[in-house]
């Protein structure tokens, strides 16, 4: 057959062994109210392959133990596999050192590490900081808090009705006095990929630095910090198939070496003596305590798990399962797409007439599907759309078309329901 | 097994798609507002009142079925109700969608047309969708001047 004659999306079907993937997941075998799970709130968190579930097994049960401090055999062993996983991120996001790569609690902390560290040290009255409309709240809050602190201001760059950031707008924010610019690689409740590489190089151009919250985008492309440039980025393990608690801040290494640490303690330092303190080198400077030894060991695992099905097979697979989505979702009579760039992945969000969000997900779960509903931690975005909430189904690589099939029947039933 | 029958009533429905009592009320003695933060309910409600007596309540804002038909039934009951009358059917009905035990029959009886709403008992993270009025009353009678949180 010549391959020029395959539509597409059949192309992109079959990128993917996904009932192969499927088995590795243990928790997708379940039953919800006596239906097959169908797990679509992958953007709220992401399942766990059993490679992720075993290597955290694994650590607990053969060699638990403090890292950078023992020198029995089980420290080394716990350490090497840390540090390993230090690594194993270095390359995931292509980054030029460890010394880059900063384990947090997760997204959250990251961007609260780079506002508190980087921005309470260098910003002054006056100065601006630019977000969008789009952002998640944990892009949101810390630079308010910030700007509390400090008396810079938040400038935010609005988006249109499709979901997408107005560029000019953003060209016309930036100014003399922008010291940093936060905004999301995608956007948790409307999808939207936003054109970063273009945005970090309009930042740096007025010698802003970049963050990127990379919380959406880690689980659903390749990303390489030293091609975009950022100076900043941050994703959560929980998101990309590792486990809770665990995440990453990268930073480059000139400015984190100027930056002062963000929590004192353990770990962080080379000498202490009740007068002085020297802070250890990067990254463990912004390491204090004992870290979450398991959930590094565990992130590890789920980078290997998804750099061995490879970032461009599923960016792929999703793109073609996304599509397949948006239009089975326009033959649902009644349903109104909440975001429609042109460049989205891998989220519906969604509104029904006459039917709250709230009530479809109570009635999506009797049918085993789980699905968001709510504002999303991104209530500016409901206030443009004007909408209490929406409601929201996320998809990840083992996600199937037959799913979205029994997603558009369930939300035909909802319709029943309120007849 | 509770079927979703069990919980979107035909009542419930039917005061979801045309919820009685709706609109704000330009005289009223006291208005109360409640949020339900995690799915972002809100809602305000009008009471007027004459000599310990709810003469006139109406209430708007936005909200799932089982909120917005739990605010038209409510509504509907407290017309003509005592202050203290309302004050019992709250804890009447808050207790029987919050406590583990069996329903009182006496209790449900008492209820009237509100027993469309004890469905929701089945579906733990929808009850506060259906108490969110009631809290909201609760502060309008006590003449509370901060909004009423489910959180
Ligand atoms: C775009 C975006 N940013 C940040 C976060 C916060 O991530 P975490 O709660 O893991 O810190 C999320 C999680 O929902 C998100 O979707």
């Amino acid at each position: 057959m010549n391959s020029k004659n395959i539509a597409p999306d059949i192309i992109s079907s079959s990128i993917l062994d996904v009932d192969a993937i499927r088995a590795d997941f243990p928790i997708l075998r379940q039953k919800i109210h006596g239906k097959p799970l169908v797990y679509l709130d992958n953007a709220a968190t992401a399942q766990k392959p059993e490679q992720v579930i075993k290597t955290l097994d694994n650590y607990y049960r053969e060699y638990n133990a403090n890292i950078h401090r023992g020198i029995h055999t089980l420290s080394q062993k716990a350490t090497e596999a840390y540090e390993g996983a230090r690594v194993k991120v270095q390359h995931f996001i292509n980054a030029s050192s460890i010394k880059e790569i900063i384990f947090v609690r997760g997204t959250t902390e990251g961007i609260n590490l780079v506002a508190q560290s980087y921005g309470r040290t260098r910003l002054k009255r006056g100065d601006e900081i630019i977000i969008s409309e789009m952002e998640h709240h944990s892009n949101i809050v810390p630079w308010q808090l910030l700007c509390e602190q400090t008396g810079a201001v938040l400038k935010v760059i609005p988006m249109n009705d499709a979901g997408e950031l107005i560029m000019e707008e953003f060209e016309k924010l930036l100014g003399k006095k922008t010291r940093l610019v936060s905004v999301g690689h995608i956007s948790n409740a409307l999808g939207t990929i936003n054109p970063i590489e273009k945005i970090i190089k309009m930042s740096h151009a007025y010698n802003a630095v970049a963050l990127i919250d990379g919380a959406q985008a880690a689980p659903h492309m390749a990303i390489d910090v030293q091609a975009l440039d950022c100076d900043f980025y941050a994703f959560s393990g929980h998101k990309l198939f590792g486990p809770t608690g665990i995440g990453v801040v990268y930073g480059k290494q000139s400015l984190l070496e100027d930056m002062p640490p963000y929590q004192g303690g353990g770990d962080m330092i080379k000498m202490v003596t009740l007068e002085k303190t020297l802070f250890n080198d990067l990254p463990y400077k912004f390491e204090a305590g004992t870290p979450h030894i398991a959930g590094v060991i565990g992130l590890g695992a789920a980078i290997d798990y998804v750099s061995d099905i490879g970032l461009e097979n599923i960016a792929a697979y999703e793109h073609g399962l996304t599509d397949y989505a948006i239009s089975a979702a326009s033959g649902v009579t009644g349903l109104k797409l909440i975001g429609t760039a042109r460049d989205k992945a891998s989220i519906l969000s969604f509104i029904m007439d006459g039917i709250h969000p709230h009530d479809i997900g109570t009635i999506l779960d009797q049918e085993g599907i789980a699905i968001r509903t709510g504002h999303h931690c991104a209530m500016p975005v409901m206030e443009h759309f004007h909408v209490p909430a929406t409601a929201r189904a996320s998809f990840a690589f083992y996600n199937k078309r037959e799913e979205v099939d029994q997603l558009m029947t369930a939300l035909e039933k909802c319709k029943e329901v309120f007849k | 097994m509770f079927d979703l029958k069990d919980l979107y009533q035909e009542v419930i429905v039917d005061h979801n798609r045309s919820p009685r009592n709706f609109g704000k009320m330009d005289n009223a003695d006291r208005v109360a507002e409640g949020f339900n933060p995690i799915c972002g309910d809100r809602l305000n409600l009008y009471l007027k009142l004459d000599d310990g007596r709810i003469a006139d309540v109406s209430f708007d804002g936005s909200g799932c079925a089982i909120s917005t038909a739990s605010a038209s039934l409510m509504t509907d009951e407290l017309k003509g109700k005592s202050i203290v009358e309302a004050e019992t059917m709250f804890n009447n009905f808050h207790q029987l969608l919050t406590d583990d035990k069996p329903h009182d029959i006496q209790r449900v009886e008492h209820l009237g047309k509100l027993a469309a709403l004890l469905g929701v008992k089945h579906y733990p993270t929808r009850v506060k969708c259906a108490t969110l009025c009631w809290h909201t009353l609760h502060s309008a009678l006590e003449d509370n001047k901060t909004p009423v949180s489910t959180e």
